[in-house]
């Protein structure tokens, strides 16, 4: 009892822990067990096959057959054979990779190949169609094109329903009945069709992405251009501003913080919709990667393309991010308060 | 020709119509609202009928609406069975999952500082990425059946739902969280009382963003592997025959199921949040 009273007051005396501080510990924390668990379940993931090569190799196996063990459950298995489990992290065909396998994929499939590769950027001037760089590229392609399109017509339709009731009442419910649509279940279909009339390449994969990304600008854009009030309106209006001043000076600039937060949405969708377009047609691509990595079970390169789109996700809403916080903060203007969405 | 130049003319037609009825002296009554889009829909298709008569376009390409129509009368137990098995196993299932799991992990969060400190920007990072590329990981481990998709709709609508569930849980404000506190009321009280009904609109707004996703991943998952059966499978193999019919109409099937959905979810929000000023503006 007498050491904690002593030490009471030099507890009090200490100056509380930073907020942001508080937050990377916390943030790194996360990482560590996210880490910790990755690991950890690699093990019962892959025993089956650890079992089977550990058997090959002479080792004594309980229960001796692989028909057996395909019975069993997988943590059974891992009790009954701790000794045998060395090789669970460094399987050639994991089912479930460990992440420092998954980062060496990374690093061969990004930089080795382009660096040593006999069609690496340094020997050949080219990025080489096995490294993920080439692939990453295509998929980026595919899906700024569609970004640029699908914004575009969105921005567009979305002045034509602020200016024309008609459109506005005719068009607006389809465009938020739209959103309810699983609108992926269109893509092989759009690919095939465009490829059967001659168009292939990065077009369909690229009119996937627009579609994507279309909707959201225009409920968004829509919401926007609405969003000055009544009073300023009214402004407008005693100034006998005609109604092309009126969009440029009023309504486009109040619609920014709007259109920054559908941008953020419609990157993201645009880059799905050029995943899942990449799929029908193994032409190169992060999603033709991905299936390709299924159908001959080379999971680690599935994984290393995965981390690769989520990267590529991340630096294009974070470069949005960046620019609507440059923007708004220049134009003194804050985002909406509008409720989260994906 | 002569087709064609009756489209234009129905064109003409349906939008003259709507013109006068958006502008009319019933402008702002509830079957002027219901009947301008509804013409809309049906000069589209008319239209989309006409051309592709009209033009003799290959049915590979674009088969008119009637065909569409007789080949989804024609098949309807099969799409029905497809049905069952991407939205009702594959989606429903998972999206209850996923859904539940979300918001029971946002009110551990709510509980601890450093969870949510730590989880919160994994949440916003995550919700933000292309997670349908794990289902090739997913089919792989849970095999072909329902399972793995449930699995992908799990993953995809989690973080989406626990980013808005855990904004929705911090919308009241200190006033409020401080009569409360007067009342001497626990954790679960407030909560309960207060912090989960104003955080209501929030969920919802999840929910809703979450049942368009849950079809998407059903039906990318089936993509990559299926059994003989599901809207995804019968999309890419209807595709690989060159049978648009079918196509389109999978693509009805899994059109309204998905409005159907998130109409459920909405009518329920309206019952729920009638005392939110977005619900009672909107009546």
């Amino acid at each position: 009892m007498t050491t904690l009273h002593t030490n009471a007051p030099a507890l009090r005396a200490r100056a509380p822990m930073p907020s942001w501080l508080k937050s990377v510990i916390a943030f790194l924390g996360v990482l560590m067990a996210l880490l910790v668990i990755w690991y950890g379940a690699v093990v019962p993931m892959n025993v089956q096959e650890t079992l089977t090569r550990a058997e090959r190799a002479g080792a004594e196996v309980s229960p001796p057959t692989a028909v057996e063990r395909r019975d069993m459950g997988n943590w059974a298995l891992v009790v009954r054979n701790t000794t045998l489990l060395g090789e669970s992290w460094s399987l050639d065909r994991p089912r479930l990779p460990a992440p420092h396998q998954v980062a060496v994929e990374l690093y061969d499939s990004v930089i080795d190949e382009e660096l040593n590769g006999r069609r690496g950027l340094v020997r050949s001037g080219s990025l080489s169609k096995r490294g993920l760089l080439y692939h990453t590229l295509v998929t980026l392609n595919a899906t700024m094109v569609g970004f640029l399109i699908g914004t575009g017509l969105g921005i567009l339709l979305a002045i034509g329903i602020v200016h024309s009731r008609v459109m506005d009442m005719s068009v607006m419910p389809w465009a938020i009945v739209s959103q309810t649509i699983p609108i992926v279940a269109l893509a092989p279909m759009i690919i095939v069709v465009l490829y059967s009339i001659g168009i292939q390449g990065l077009l369909p994969k690229a009119v996937i992405s627009a579609y994507l990304s279309f909707f959201p600008v225009v409920v968004g854009m829509v919401k926007g251009l609405r969003s000055p009030d009544g009073m300023q309106m009214d402004l407008m209006k005693t100034y006998n501003a005609p109604t092309q001043s009126v969009l440029w000076k009023l309504r486009l600039p109040a619609s920014v913080p709007y259109l920054f937060a559908s941008l953020k949405i419609a990157i993201a969708a645009s880059l799905v919709g050029a995943i899942v377009g990449e799929l029908p047609v193994q032409k190169g691509g992060l999603g033709a990667r991905m299936l390709a990595g299924s159908y001959y079970g080379q999971t680690t390169q599935i994984w290393a393309a995965l981390f690769v789109a989520a990267a590529l996700a991340a630096v294009l809403v974070g470069l949005f991010a960046l620019i609507e916080h440059v923007t708004l903060r220049r134009m003194g203007l804050r985002p909406p308060k509008t409720r989260q969405g994906v | 020709m002569l087709l064609v130049a009756l489209a234009m003319l129905l064109w003409a037609g349906g939008w003259a119509l709507n013109v006068a009825l958006a502008n009319g002296a019933a402008r702002d009554a509830a079957a002027t609202r219901l009947a301008v889009p509804l013409i809309f829909g049906l000069t589209i298709l008319g239209m989309w009928e006409l051309i592709v008569r009209g033009l003799d376009v290959p049915t590979v390409i674009l088969p008119p609406p009637s065909q569409i129509a007789e080949t989804f009368s024609n098949s309807v137990p099969l799409l029905w069975g497809d049905f069952v098995q991407t939205i009702v196993k594959g989606g429903l299932s998972g999206y209850a999952m996923g859904c539940a799991a979300a918001f029971l992990t946002a009110l551990a969060m709510d509980r601890s500082d450093w969870l949510k400190r730590g989880l919160l920007p994994l949440g916003n990072f995550m919700a933000a990425l292309p997670i349908v590329g794990t289902a090739p990981i997913l089919v792989m481990w849970f095999g072909f059946g329902w399972q793995s998709k449930a699995a992908v709709v799990v993953l995809m609508v989690y973080f989406p739902m626990l980013v808005n569930t855990v904004a929705g849980l911090s919308q009241t404000t200190a006033m409020q969280r401080d009569l409360m506190h007067t009342y001497a009321a626990t954790w679960g009280q407030t909560l309960w009382r207060l912090r989960l009904p104003a955080a209501l609109p929030f969920v919802f707004n999840g929910l809703k963003i979450c049942t368009t996703l849950a079809l998407i991943g059903a039906i990318v998952a089936e993509f990559f592997g299926s059994p003989t059966l599901g809207l995804g499978f019968r999309i890419s193999t209807s595709i690989g025959q060159l049978d648009l019919g079918m196509v389109w109409s999978a693509i009805v099937v899994a059109a309204l199921s998905g409005t159907l959905f998130y109409g459920l979810v909405a009518l329920i929000e309206n019952r729920l949040t009638f005392w939110h000023s977005a619900t009672r503006g909107a009546g």
